[in-house]
C-alpha cells in the first residue's frame, strides 16, 4: 500500500518550481509528474523528459500528403480521364505538374498539420469527453504541482520539499 | 532565468498583476453577465444575419437572376465579398504563425481574437462561392470523389479548384491551431467554474487538458510546427485567390503582380479588421491592460507597411496600363479610362480609402491613438472592399467589343446578402467574446515576468523576478521566511 502514496508539492512561481525540480532530481528522487498552468521553459530538460518527436512525425505526414496529391492528380487527370483543357492536353503528369503545384502544396500542409495534431491528442490523451486528470484545480490557474511517489521516505521528501519553496505539501493515496 | 528584457521595450501587460490576476481578468467576461450594449449589438447583428439568410433563400429559390449580374458582369458583389472576407481572414493566422516564428511577444494579447476573426471571416467567404453555384446542394461536386457521372473528376488545372483546396486547408488548419491553443484556457475556465452545467461544457471543450510537463512540451512543439506550416499556407491562400483572376485572359486581371499584391492587401485589410474589432473588444471586456497602445501601434506599423506595398502595386498597375498603349488596357481598374469613366467614383474611393488615409499613420500621435486607429481601420475596410469591387466590376464592365459594355447595378438582394454576412460575422464574434477566453492567458502568463509593467519596473531596480523562498513548516503549518535564500 505504501507504494501507491504520492506527495503533492505546490508552488506558485515558475522559477522556484524549476529550482525545486533540479533540487529534487539532485537528490535522486523520481518526479512522477509536474502539472503547470503554463509552459515553463527548461522544465522538460530539468525533469529529464526525452525531446518530443512530433516534428518528425509532421515531416513524415507531410511527405505522405505530397505523395497522395501526386497520386491523386496523376490518377484523376492523366490515367482515369485525360482531358484536353484549353488546348493543353493531359497526357503526361510531368508536363502537367506545374498546374498541380498548388494542390501538392495544400495537401502536404493539410496532412502534416492535421495528422500531427491528431497524433499529439492521442499521445497526450486529450479528446472530447476525456476527463481531466490534474489533481488540483489550481494547477490551471497559478499553482504548479509536483508529484513524487513515496517509498517509505515520506519524512525525507517532505523536509526536502519544504526547503525548496513549496507553499503546500500533501501526502495523498493515489488510486 | 531569461526573464530579462531591455527596459527600452514598453511593457505588454500593464498594472501590478500576478498570475492569478490574469486568470481573473480573462475569466471575468465569461463568468459575468452581458451588459445592455452587448445585447443591443447582438440583436442588431442577428437581425442583419436573418435578413441576409432571407436574401440567400430568395436567391436559391428564385435563381441568381435576382442579383444585379448581367451577361458581361457575371461576377460582382458576390466575388467581391468573397475576396474581401478571405482577405480579412488573413490577419489571424499571420499574427499567430508568422509572428510566432519571429518571436514577437505582442502577438499573445491579440492572437486568440485575430484567429477567431479569421475563422469567422472564412465562414463568410465560403458562403459566396457556394451560393453563387445557384444549386448549393451540389457544392460537394467540387470535391474529388467518385461520382455517378462516369469517371468524371474535378479539374486540377483550374484555379477555382485550387481555391477549394487552399481555403478548406486554411480554414481547417486555422481551426485546429486555434482550438489547440484554447485547450489550456478552456481548462482554466473549467477548473474554476462553479455552475455544474458550465463546468461540463468547458470540460468537454477543454478535451480533458491536464497541463502535464510532457503535454506542455508537446504543445509548444506542435505550436511551433503548426506556425511553420501555416506561414506558407497563409501566403498561399491569397496567392491562389489572386490566381482566380491572374490566370484568366482579361486585361486588368491577367497580371503577374497579383499574387504578392493580393497577399499584402489581405494582410492590410486583415489587420484593419483586427483593429476595428479589438478597438471595441478591449473596452467591452475590460482588456485595456492587455491590449495596449503598444499593440495598436505595432499593428498600425504592419498596416503602413502592407498598405505601402499595395500602393506601389496600384502605381505599377496604373503605369503599365498607360505604358502598354493598348486600348484594352485602358479600362483596367487602375487606368486613365477608369479614372474618367462611369466608375470614377469607385476609382477615387479606392485611392482615398486605401492609399491616402493610411498615410496619416506615419504620425506617431495618430498611430498610438485608439480612436484614430479605429476610424482609419474602418476606412481601410471600406477601401479594401472597393479594391475588389473595382478589380471585378470595372474590368468586366468594358469588354473587348463596345457592344459588350455594360454596367453593374446591385439589387437589394446583393446588398442584403453582404449585410447578412456582416451580421453573421458579428453574431459569431459577439458569442465568442462572451464564451471563449479572448486572450491566450496561458501564453500571456509566460511573458508576464519579462514584459509585464510590474516586473519590468522591478528588474530596472535590480530586484530579481524570483520571489523569496518561504520555508514551509510542515509540523504546525506555520511559515518561516528565510530571506537568505533570496537570490
Amino acid at each position: 500500500m505504501e507504494s501507491s502514496k504520492v506527495i503533492h508539492a505546490f508552488y506558485t512561481d515558475d522559477e522556484i518550481l524549476l529550482d525545486a525540480v533540479k533540487a529534487v532530481k539532485a537528490e535522486h528522487h523520481h518526479i512522477e509528474e509536474v502539472f503547470c498552468p503554463f509552459p515553463v521553459h527548461g522544465l522538460d530538460k530539468a525533469m529529464g523528459l526525452a525531446p518530443t518527436k512530433l516534428a518528425i512525425t509532421a515531416f513524415m505526414y507531410g511527405i505522405t500528403g505530397l505523395a497522395v496529391a501526386i497520386w491523386m492528380t496523376n490518377y484523376m487527370m492523366i490515367q482515369d480521364w485525360p482531358q484536353d483543357i484549353g488546348g493543353k492536353p493531359s497526357f503526361s503528369w510531368v508536363e502537367n505538374m506545374p498546374a498541380f503545384v498548388p494542390i501538392m502544396f495544400e495537401l502536404t500542409v493539410f496532412f502534416a498539420a492535421h495528422l500531427m495534431v491528431i497524433t499529439f491528442y492521442m499521445r497526450s490523451r486529450i479528446w472530447p469527453f476525456k476527463e481531466a486528470e490534474n489533481p488540483d484545480p489550481r494547477t490551471t490557474d497559478d499553482h504548479f504541482l509536483m508529484e513524487i511517489p513515496v517509498h517509505n521516505n515520506e519524512e525525507e521528501l517532505t523536509s526536502l520539499l519544504s526547503k525548496t519553496g513549496a507553499v503546500e505539501i500533501n501526502v495523498v493515496d493515489k488510486h | 532565468m531569461s526573464h530579462y528584457e531591455a527596459s527600452i521595450r514598453e511593457p505588454l501587460v500593464l498594472g501590478d498583476k500576478s498570475y492569478h490576476d490574469i486568470t481573473e481578468d480573462i475569466a471575468k467576461p465569461i463568468e459575468g453577465k452581458a451588459n445592455k450594449n452587448w445585447y443591443m449589438a447582438f440583436y442588431i447583428s442577428l437581425a442583419a444575419m436573418l435578413w441576409g439568410f432571407g436574401c440567400i433563400f430568395y436567391t436559391v429559390g428564385t435563381g441568381i437572376g435576382v442579383w444585379g449580374l448581367n451577361k458581361n458582369i457575371g461576377w460582382a458583389w458576390d466575388i467581391t465579398n468573397f475576396v474581401w472576407w478571405v482577405g480579412i481572414g488573413h490577419a489571424g493566422t499571420l499574427i499567430s504563425a508568422v509572428l510566432l516564428l519571429f518571436r514577437q511577444k505582442w502577438r499573445m494579447a491579440i492572437n486568440r481574437s485575430a484567429e477567431a476573426m479569421t475563422i469567422f471571416a472564412v465562414f463568410q467567404a465560403g458562403l459566396f462561392p457556394i451560393i453563387h453555384m445557384g444549386r448549393p446542394w451540389n457544392a460537394y461536386w467540387v470535391l474529388p470523389i467518385p461520382n455517378q457521372f462516369g469517371p468524371l473528376w474535378v479539374n486540377f488545372n483550374s484555379p477555382l479548384l485550387w481555391d477549394v483546396f487552399a481555403i478548406s486547408t486554411y480554414l481547417s488548419v486555422s481551426l485546429v491551431f486555434w482550438w489547440t491553443g484554447l485547450l489550456p484556457d478552456f481548462a482554466m475556465i473549467r477548473d474554476r467554474a462553479v455552475k455544474p452545467f458550465q463546468k461540463k461544457i468547458y470540460a468537454l471543450l477543454s478535451f480533458g487538458w491536464s497541463g502535464r510537463a510532457k503535454d506542455w512540451q508537446r504543445f509548444e512543439e506542435v505550436s511551433l510546427v503548426l506556425a511553420g506550416l501555416a506561414t506558407p499556407l497563409v501566403l498561399s491562400v491569397h496567392t491562389i485567390v489572386s490566381m482566380d483572376f491572374a490566370t484568366s485572359i482579361n486585361p486588368g486581371w491577367h497580371s503577374t503582380i497579383f499574387p504578392p499584391y493580393f497577399v499584402a492587401g489581405a494582410i492590410f485589410s486583415g489587420f484593419a479588421m483586427v483593429q476595428t474589432l479589438l478597438g471595441i473588444m478591449r473596452k467591452v471586456t475590460n482588456m485595456e491592460d492587455y491590449i495596449t497602445r503598444m499593440h495598436v501601434e505595432y499593428m498600425n506599423i504592419v498596416i503602413i507597411l502592407t498598405g505601402g506595398i499595395v500602393a506601389v502595386a496600384y502605381a505599377t498597375e496604373f503605369f503599365i496600363a498607360w505604358y502598354t498603349g493598348s486600348p484594352y488596357e485602358n479600362y483596367t481598374y487602375l487606368s486613365v479610362g477608369a479614372a474618367t469613366g462611369p466608375y470614377a467614383w469607385a476609382f477615387y474611393s479606392l485611392l482615398f480609402f486605401n492609399i491616402l488615409t493610411p498615410q496619416i499613420l506615419w504620425f506617431k500621435k495618430v498611430r498610438r491613438s485608439f480612436i484614430w486607429s479605429f476610424i482609419i481601420s474602418i476606412f481601410i475596410n471600406i477601401g479594401m472592399w472597393f479594391e475588389r469591387f473595382d478589380i471585378i466590376a470595372i474590368v468586366l464592365s468594358k469588354g473587348h467589343l463596345p457592344s459588350t459594355w455594360w454596367r453593374f447595378e446591385p439589387t437589394f438582394v446583393d446588398v442584403g446578402i453582404f449585410i447578412g454576412t456582416i451580421g453573421f460575422f458579428f453574431v459569431l464574434f459577439l458569442l465568442y467574446a462572451r464564451t471563449f477566453p479572448v486572450i491566450a492567458q496561458a501564453e500571456v502568463k509566460t511573458i508576464l515576468k519579462s514584459s509585464g509593467e510590474f516586473y519590468k519596473k522591478r528588474s530596472e531596480q535590480g530586484i530579481p523576478t524570483k520571489p523569496a523562498i518561504v520555508v514551509l513548516n510542515v509540523e504546525n503549518g506555520k511559515e518561516n521566511s528565510d530571506k537568505n535564500l533570496n537570490g
